[in-house]
């Protein structure tokens, strides 16, 4: 006669380490690897903070993309112990893992001993219809879909660069678009700065671009600050953004930019454009070269042309603005190699790209002091600078 | 001979050329013969003391001149120098 299942359970409780809440609760962070392996809606009601989850019916396909060194400590936990004790077995017995041991009474008895649970967040079934091509990406995923909704970007102007960007960063689900610009939009605008459109002219920006974003994605809440960012108002505009997209047009905002995201250490992703051709690189302080390290003084007039009118072709703000979208999310989702330290520039006539090397400077005055010692009246400093620029407007 | 890659802001000064060759066995006399064969470029690329001005960034091919050795350093066949001026042309939101 066969023996009942209970009898098969004791047998194998008898055969594996068994190991208490208690001891678990210190190997968390401690080198073992916290395996749950209980179903995904189990799961999403509250797991131990750290532990990855591997469901038990997948565990034989899954164990090895999760945890490949067979000499690591593995600690699987279910609901009261008895599914992980099965699990346990196999992980020993068919597949070669050395250390191994099962929670006795499971996540019920962690939480009954009161010890911290963490509940994630899940997407609704229309978040997962809408980010499904997100969701395929193992380098996006639920948890990096969950990143970029969280996540709080704030774009210098709604403009050339800043159109684009919005669009899609909206689309990608970036939970809140923060938007400096205190313009409305012109007939001359719209040749290129495609969040706005024909029935919007003498809207302003900040509203259009609004429109577009929630008609776009609801997700997306829009924080809008129809001012002029100036050495006043902006570590109170900046403050609390995750990342910062600068498509700004004069160099004294850019270099207020630059100090004051020095100083909160929130990174930057910069394009400047002119013509056919375009620049991008990503400041991120103290990590990398910040603005100064690479420019520590602006141009003369003459060399300035953001102080004048300028051609552009319509294409470029689009192309520019996405390769700072791209960096945004990459930087949101800590994927991929960042352009810090690194200057693209694109020359769309020539289709080509060339890129250069950006180094700190040891003696750049902002970002070789500490946040701290850079004061406000410092901020976006050069002297006379701004009436200089401003006259050749 | 040496590729000089000319940025938007310097190409009227050059005829609205967006590269030049240039012979010459370092960054400084490279781009001093640059200057005299265009002089209107002599005061964006240097200063009054003869070094290139602080506004003005110098690549041989995608490094920096001034980690190297600045117009001293080194230039040899099929190098190319990239002359980048800070550029600031975006939106208008300061306008």
């Amino acid at each position: 006669m066969s023996p009942s299942g209970a009898e098969v359970l004791r047998n194998i409780k008898s055969r594996i380490d068994e190991v208490d809440p208690a001891a678990v609760r210190e190997q968390v962070g401690n080198g073992a690897v916290i395996v749950d392996v209980r179903e995904p809606e189990e799961w999403g009601a509250g797991h131990i903070p750290g532990a990855i989850h591997v469901p038990k019916s997948y565990l034989e396909s899954r164990i090895e993309g999760a945890v490949p060194d067979r000499e690591k400590h593995v600690v699987l936990y279910c609901a009261s112990g008895n599914r992980s004790a099965w699990a346990a077995r196999t992980l020993i017995e068919d597949l070669g893992y050395e250390h191994v041991e099962s929670m006795t009474g499971g996540f019920t008895l962690w939480k009954d001993r009161g010890y911290e649970v963490e509940t994630p967040r899940t997407l609704t079934a229309e978040q997962r219809e809408r980010y499904s091509r997100h969701l395929l990406l193992p380098e996006v995923g639920p948890d990096g879909q969950q990143k970029l909704l969280d996540a709080k970007v704030l774009l210098l102007g709604a403009g050339g660069l800043g159109s684009p960007a919005a669009l899609y960063l909206a689309a990608a689900g970036v939970g809140t678009l923060g938007i400096v610009d205190n313009d409305q939009v012109d007939l001359s605008n719209l040749q290129r700065q495609v969040i706005h459109s024909s029935e919007r002219i003498g809207v302003p920006k900040v509203d259009s671009a609004e429109q577009t974003i929630t008609a776009l994605n609801p997700d997306v809440k829009v924080e809008k600050y129809p001012v002029r960012l100036g050495a006043e108002n902006i570590v109170e505009i900046i403050k609390g953004y995750d990342v910062i997209v600068d498509g700004l047009d004069n160099f004294p905002t850019r270099y207020l930019l630059n100090d004051a995201s020095v100083r909160l250490g929130i990174p930057v992703v910069s394009a400047a454009i002119l013509g056919f051709e375009g620049q991008l690189s990503v400041f991120k302080p103290y990590d990398g070269p910040c603005y100064r390290c690479l420019f520590p003084v602006p141009p003369p007039a003459e060399l300035a042309p953001s102080c004048g009118a300028n051609g552009v072709l319509g294409v470029l703000p689009g192309t520019m603005g996405l390769l700072q979208a791209t960096e945004v999310i990459k930087l949101i989702l800590g994927e991929g190699d960042p352009l810090i330290g690194r200057l693209l520039m694109y020359d769309a006539l020539a289709a080509t790209a060339t890129e250069v090397k950006v180094r700190r400077d040891p003696d750049c005055p902002i970002c070789s002091r500490h946040p701290e010692e850079i004061s406000d009246e410092e901020l976006g400093v050069f002297p006379d600078y701004e009436a200089f620029c401003a006259g050749a407007h | 001979m040496a590729t000089i890659r000319i940025p938007p802001v310097l190409r009227a000064a050059v005829g609205g050329e967006k590269e030049l060759s240039a012979s010459g066995s370092s960054v400084g006399e490279i781009l001093r013969s640059v200057a005299e064969a265009h002089p209107d470029t002599q005061s964006q690329l240097f200063s009054a003391d003869g070094g290139l001005n602080r506004y003005v960034n110098v690549y041989l091919n995608d490094e920096d001149v001034r980690v190297l050795d600045g117009l001293d350093t080194n230039v040899g066949e099929g190098d190319t120098l990239v002359i980048l001026p800070a550029m600031a042309g975006g939106a208008h939101p300061a306008s």
